[in-house]
């Protein structure tokens, strides 16, 4: 079992579930804004450009772990965090904690657990998230020292701990522990980042990049795969291309015979 | 891949070869089976197809559900080992004054280099391809013409196996009748754009992948490539009967463990080996060819990254096919960083990169495609050759050359990434998100142009004079700069997406600020870097002749992207595997001349 790391450098500063709680509540006061989104790319063509492009000159180090902390005794048993490297095992089957340690704190891996289902629930169209293993993908996440994912980073482990805090404030009980209508009435503030008012913007940033690890998580999973319709990833003996209802529908025809 | 210890190296061979790619796979294939004892060097580790391809792997089986990392840029179970635009421990440097002409270089540093992941498009250059300055004026026509490398073109199809159709287009050549593989029928969005693209004037046809739509004929092209010669066939035959058809499943730039797709490590090197004249060294990073008093080469120096030692290998003649600007770096490190081949000054000069752009839509006719499997041949179908040839010798567009059109937009195998945008969910989550995800799933396309880069003399790449990388050789500073006609081309393409997809019904996504440095992608982006020792037909203008054989040394080859006179809009591998063939059939003759 990965050693829990709870310090991690992200953009030069240090921060911790308790930095992030402290990010949380500066969000309540409005004081912190967040990183801006980077453009969705779901639909380009399988173009040779890289998802983030390193600087020429030589490859970025990754980021160091644990700096200047107090706690040296736990320094001590830390290693630092590099990523799978360019020679990793392509066949090994990889679970989150296999590579870096998971990062989340008990409380923020609840709330994450209980956001996830809201927005991935059990239902006609498949499991929920939690039953998919998307909590446990989403700390993997936010524990990569990629530079994509500490920026994520940034924003998911406040908006988790906000999320608890603004529970408390509504309904006295921490996110995980709300009715399902409780729930829904914070999603419903932080749900959509133009619609939501000035007091929940920074949280409808948290909410829309959280949605993405989320569903990028869940569609990597063959439920998650039946869910949105994907159907393959199988031997087949011929390539038959669209069905007949799929020409039809579409009013064209198989031009390769 | 079996390899061998560098002291297990015969004193001298016939050949070394430097690199396991397209154009050293290829050379290797061509000179064992006609009995020349070679040595090849792989700068990587050595690589085992069949055990080390994820093939049914699910991205939620990879960290990061197999999303694209500064580690591993195309995904997690891309077949690409220590590679990337950053290799660990060989930095190279860039001379660059604005963003967009950043040169950045892909290298992958493993057997067989980096036909493991590529995209297996294998386009012929046509006639205009190789005169292009008799047509317009510009760049360099190659010392050689379409009608001299079109039999190789023939062989080499014949050999990896091409799937597609001949459609009699202008400079897009036909194959001859039987040689190419059945294309795949065509998926909802190919089709979709095929029909209405023809409203914008754009022909969407199958195009050429290296991938076996069915095996290949083991029985009969064996005796065509080696007439007369049964021990050749025998082995050509048993190396083309191992390789198994596709099945439909699982992207290809993770490879193929069945061998259905076109990988030097499964279709160069296993008949190569085969024959028992190769023998491979891997981690073998080339440092310089080595020179004799007669100004032939002698073999090449090398550091074995095992030891860190430097190991001297011996040959008649010597093999540079490290990719385009590896060569160039291994000739300008030569005779104590002197260079050589270099009389004309022409060494590292006009590289080149595709010019790539790209543009994305939405389109409404795809929402709620009820379910199919849409894997098809791991990767494209269809394409758009360049169609405005008569436009262009008319002086209608203010640009010379053009591009071909790739286009994405099946419903691939979702996972890490965001398989929905976030503007057409806005808002949703539970029930009515999963509800969306499934409507637009599949409704997204992408097109990518793939354009003719014409060379000029601010594309180049030189020694850095400070820059060493960790074994201390000298690294390449890269120089860049696009002329207009690669501006403006990739305006005029992400312009004919626009339309294109319009006339879907669909909705163009993302920055329609249409400028060129807006559109264009970095160069080196598009790893279709070639150029750096061009070839001519005088040797005070050109590094090599027709042959790749270097004007300077005569027992020195180039055979990979570096003899390129022009980088036509069609992927260069095809022709990098041709020009190769026949470099080796003319090494092949020297060497029965006894002139090697």
């Amino acid at each position: 079992m990965a050693k829990q790391l709870t310090h991690l450098t992200i953009d030069g500063k240090t921060t911790d579930p308790m930095l992030s709680r402290r990010s949380a509540i500066q969000w309540v006061l409005g004081a912190v804004t967040a990183a801006s989104l980077p453009g969705c790319t779901s639909g380009e063509p399988t173009s040779k450009v890289p998802p983030s492009q390193p600087p020429a000159g030589g490859p970025p180090d990754a980021a160091p772990i644990g700096q200047g902390q107090e706690d040296a005794s736990r320094l001590a048993t830390t290693r630092p965090v590099a990523g799978y490297g360019t020679d990793p095992n392509l066949v090994a089957f990889h679970k989150p904690g296999d590579i870096w340690p998971l990062t989340l704190s008990p409380a923020q891996k609840t709330a994450a657990t209980a956001l996830a289902d809201v927005i991935f629930p059990k239902d006609n169209l498949g499991p929920a998230a939690s039953e998919v293993n998307v909590p446990a993908m989403i700390d993997e996440w936010v524990s990569a020292p990629y530079p994509i994912q500490q920026a994520d980073r940034a924003i998911i482990l406040p908006g988790l701990d906000w999320i608890d805090i603004e529970a408390n404030k509504r309904f006295k009980k921490p996110f995980a522990d709300l009715a399902d209508d409780q729930k829904t009435a914070i999603c419903d503030d932080i749900c959509d980042p133009i619609k939501a008012k000035k007091e929940f913007k920074t949280a409808a940033k948290f909410f829309i990049k959280f949605r993405g690890v989320a569903a990028g998580a869940y569609y990597a999973t063959p439920p998650g795969w039946e869910a949105i319709g994907y159907v393959g990833n199988v031997a087949l003996g011929s390539f038959d291309g669209p069905p007949e209802e799929v020409l039809k529908k579409l009013g064209v025809t198989q031009t390769v015979v | 891949m079996p390899t061998i210890s560098p002291d297990k190296a015969k004193p001298e061979y016939d050949v070394i070869i430097v690199g396991s790619g397209a154009g050293g796979g290829q050379s290797a294939f061509t000179l064992t089976l006609a009995g020349l004892k070679c040595l090849m060097l792989e700068a990587g580790r050595s690589y085992d197809v069949v055990n080390e391809t994820p093939m049914f792997h699910a991205p939620h089986q990879a960290p990061l559900g197999g999303v694209g990392t500064p580690d591993k840029p195309f995904g997690f179970h891309d077949a690409t080992i220590d590679g990337g635009w950053q290799v660990p421990n060989e930095p190279y440097t860039s001379a660059h004054k604005q963003p967009h002409e950043e040169f950045q270089w892909w290298r992958a540093r493993m057997m067989g280099g980096r036909t493991n992941h590529w995209g297996r498009i294998s386009l012929r250059n046509g006639p205009y391809d190789f005169k292009p300055h008799s047509r317009d004026g510009l760049g360099f026509d190659w010392p050689v013409s379409y009608e001299d490398v079109e039999p190789y073109y023939t062989k080499v199809e014949m050999l990896i196996g091409v799937y597609g159709t001949n459609e009699g287009l202008e400079n897009t050549p036909d194959s001859p009748p039987g040689v190419l593989l059945p294309a795949p029928k065509g998926r909802a969005a190919e089709l979709l754009t095929q029909k209405h693209a023809k409203k914008v004037g754009v022909p969407v046809i199958p195009i050429h992948r290296a991938v076996l739509t069915r095996p290949l004929d083991w029985k009969t092209i064996p005796q065509k490539l080696y007439p007369g010669n049964k021990w050749a066939q025998g082995i050509v035959k048993e190396a083309m009967s191992d390789r198994g058809a596709c099945f439909w499943a699982t992207p290809c730039g993770r490879g193929c463990n069945v061998g259905a797709n076109y990988q030097s490590t499964t279709v160069h090197l296993p008949p190569a080996l085969a024959t028992g004249n190769l023998d491979i060294i891997a981690n073998a990073h080339c440092r310089e060819v080595t020179m004799g008093k007669d100004g032939k080469a002698t073999g090449v120096l090398f550091i074995d990254k095992t030891t860190g030692k430097e190991v001297e290998a011996k040959g008649k003649a010597v093999i540079l096919a490290a990719s385009a600007c590896e060569t160039v770096r291994i000739l300008l490190n030569s005779a104590g960083g002197k260079g050589i081949a270099n009389s004309s000054g022409l060494v590292g000069k006009y590289i080149m990169d595709t010019v790539g752009a790209r543009l994305g839509g939405q389109i409404p006719a795809l929402e709620n495609i009820p379910p199919h499997n849409e894997d098809g041949a791991g990767g494209s179908h269809f394409y758009a050759p360049w169609w405005l040839y008569k436009e262009q010798l008319a002086g209608k567009l203010d640009f010379a050359r053009g591009y071909h059109i790739e286009m994405g937009g099946s419903r691939h195998m979702p996972g890490g990434a965001n398989p929905v945008s976030d503007d057409y969910t806005r808002g949703l989550y539970g029930t009515k998100l999963k509800e969306a995800a499934r409507r637009y799933y599949g409704s997204f396309v992408g097109f990518s142009a793939r354009g003719d880069m014409i060379p000029n003399a601010d594309c180049y790449c030189e020694l850095d004079p400070q820059v060493k990388d960790k074994w201390g050789v000298p690294v390449l500073r890269f120089h860049w700069k696009w002329s207009s006609h690669e501006l403006n081309q990739a305006v005029h393409a992400r312009k004919t997406f626009a339309a294109m997809i319009e006339a879907m019904g669909g909705t163009v996504r993302g920055d329609t600020n249409f400028t060129g440095p807006n559109s264009i992608e970095k160069p080196g982006s598009i790893i279709h870097e070639v150029g750096g020792a061009l070839p001519g037909a005088d040797p005070k203008k050109s590094v090599v002749n027709g042959f790749n054989q270097t004007w300077d040394v005569k027992n020195l080859f180039l055979n990979d992207g570096a003899p390129f006179a022009t980088n036509a809009d069609k992927n260069p591998t095809l022709t990098i595997m041709a020009l190769a063939w026949r470099a080796c059939d003319y090494i092949i003759e020297q060497a029965k001349q006894g002139t090697l």
